[in-house]
């Protein structure tokens, strides 16, 4: 049984769940360290909580649903619910030199993530009833088709040659677009236009985006799936596009308001981190360094245009995660080349532009449905839970409304 | 007895409390306070959009004293909490009607 298993892979794979995993707890502190004190608590319960609540709905039903024998290319059958035929056997469709098990696992840690990015666009409004309503739903008919449609045998997108090393449409796009409608339909906090918002701890941002930074090594190498020269790859132009696009962005804040800002730099490394996602196992250093760079530019551009269209995306979700997943997405229809990986595809620098076009419809399918079903599940949770406190809740502050606590003592 | 009563610059607290030192003083309570008076506030900015804290930190020290020790006391911390820009403080001397001490339940000056 155990005759194809290589133990260098399979410890990296497990060695990059963990740090996949970690990236959610950074990003609890990430989104923290950004809201006001009164609401901080319940900003990194969110993540914390769907750590805990995607982990069991995964197992459950999510990994069959996202990777499960297909049903009409567009969602998996439940064959594989409660991980019936997930064993410590290889399934060579998905990774033939680890455990079907360590998949699944590593797998598992990006369906917790992408829910709990979302909840950045909702800060210091949420009821958390709804928001754990929403967060099951979402999860279950908005990550997994689009995982699937991706990344599951017989997935539609897969089958039309769109690459997607590791999500930037399953997990940016789709998160960035539902926090989209979540802004829209939530509507913008008390107070939103007359005073600026101050993030209450910035330390604790920069921490977040430190460990992001660091568990993405885990995210875009470990979708190699082995330890082997892809992997390396991956990991080289994963850190040259979170250093491009970290300068880039506080470049940026340098002319255009005379000085840098951490949380711009911490910002552009997270919003490189994401454009170099779909594209991490496909282009060279080289090409990673322009993307990241770009991605700085245009994520802090979508940033500053918020201001102007007036949608209360409170921590940017949109702006990094939806923009940057868009511009990887298609740099990597650009700059991906076979040279770097055989089992990808050629992009048009390379003498491919088709390539751009089927990643372009693969963006564009993801933004569809995931904005049309996110925002049905937000309509659908409001009416049946509701989605927003009240205005007394929302002045009190959600750490003492939703959870009855207060974070630093008082 | 008066209580001696200081909002001045947090960073000059460390040069007030060694000049008081050299001179015989009862004690000091002290608390970290927000305000302004004429000083303009800082700008600071979030995600590019500037915005301006007007209740600028300051330090306030409340001390009781004699009404014979009251003025030096005042000249002490005022030379020693000066930097000659705005915001530089203010100092207040208060009619203090009594005082006791908590652990022995003297009264009047003694408690002091």
């Amino acid at each position: 049984m155990n005759g194809h298993i290589s133990a260098g892979d399979t410890a990296f794979v497990l060695v990059g769940a963990g740090l996949v995993m970690f990236m959610t707890p950074g990003l609890a502190l990430f989104y923290g360290g950004m809201v006001r004190q009164k609401n901080v608590l319940a900003t990194i319960m969110q993540s914390f909580f769907i750590v805990c609540m995607v982990s069991v709905l995964w197992a459950v039903a999510g990994y069959s649903l996202a990777f499960g024998p297909d049903r009409g290319h567009f969602i998996g059958s439940l064959a594989w619910a409660g991980l019936r035929g997930v064993g410590q056997a290889p399934n060579p469709d998905y990774a033939a030199t680890i455990p079907h098990l360590a998949f699944m696992i590593f797998q598992c840690m990006f369906a917790v993530i992408t829910p709990a990015l979302i909840t950045g666009a909702l800060a210091e409004r949420m009821r958390f009833p709804g928001f754990v309503l929403f967060t099951v739903l979402w999860s279950l008919l908005v990550y997994a088709p689009i995982a699937h449609w991706v990344w599951g045998v017989g997935g539609w997108i897969r089958n039309l040659g769109a690459l997607d090393f590791a999500g930037g449409t399953v997990v940016h796009i789709s998160s960035g677009t539902a926090a989209l409608a979540a802004a829209l339909v939530v509507g913008r906090r008390r107070g939103y236009g007359d005073a600026v918002f101050a993030s209450h701890n910035l330390p604790l941002t920069i921490l977040g985006a430190g460990i992001l930074w660091f568990g993405w090594f885990g995210f875009n190498a470990g979708s190699a799936l082995a330890a082997n020269g892809l992997a390396c790859s991956a990991f080289v132009v994963t850190n040259l596009a979170a250093a491009a696009a970290a300068m880039s962005w506080a470049a940026a804040e340098w002319v255009r308001h005379g000085k840098p800002t951490t949380l711009g730099a911490a910002s552009g490394a997270v919003a490189g981190l994401v454009a170099i996602t779909p594209a991490s196992g496909f282009v060279a250093p080289m090409p990673a360094l322009l993307i990241g760079a770009l991605a700085g530019l245009v994520c802090y551009g979508a940033v500053q245009a918020k201001w102007k269209v007036g949608y209360d995306d409170s921590l940017d979700v949109v702006g990094i995660h939806g923009a940057g997943g868009t511009l990887g997405a298609l740099m990597t229809g650009v700059f991906a080349s076979k040279l770097v990986n055989s089992a990808g595809a050629n992009g048009l620098v390379f003498g491919n532009p088709a390539l751009v076009g089927a990643q372009a419809v693969a963006v564009a399918a993801t933004i569809g449905y995931s904005f049309i079903v996110s925002l049905v599940l937000l309509k659908l949770v409001d009416v049946v839970v509701g989605l927003r406190v009240t205005p007394a809740e929302e002045e009190l502050g959600l750490d003492l409304s939703q959870h009855s606590e207060a974070a630093y003592g008082f | 007895m008066k209580k001696v009563e200081a909002i001045i610059r947090p960073e000059c607290v460390n040069r007030v409390r060694r000049a008081l030192e050299e001179m015989s003083y009862p004690g000091l309570t002290l608390t970290e306070v927000k305000g302004h008076g004429k000083q303009k506030g800082l700008r600071q900015q979030w995600r590019g959009k500037e915005y301006v804290i007007e209740l600028l930190p300051k330090v306030k020290i409340e001390i009781v004293v004699s009404d014979e020790d009251a003025p030096a006391l005042v000249r002490a911390i005022v030379a020693n909490a000066r930097t000659g820009e705005a915001g530089d403080g203010k100092v207040f001397v208060i009619p203090v009607d009594d005082a006791v001490r908590v652990r022995t339940g003297e009264g009047g000056m003694d408690a002091v």
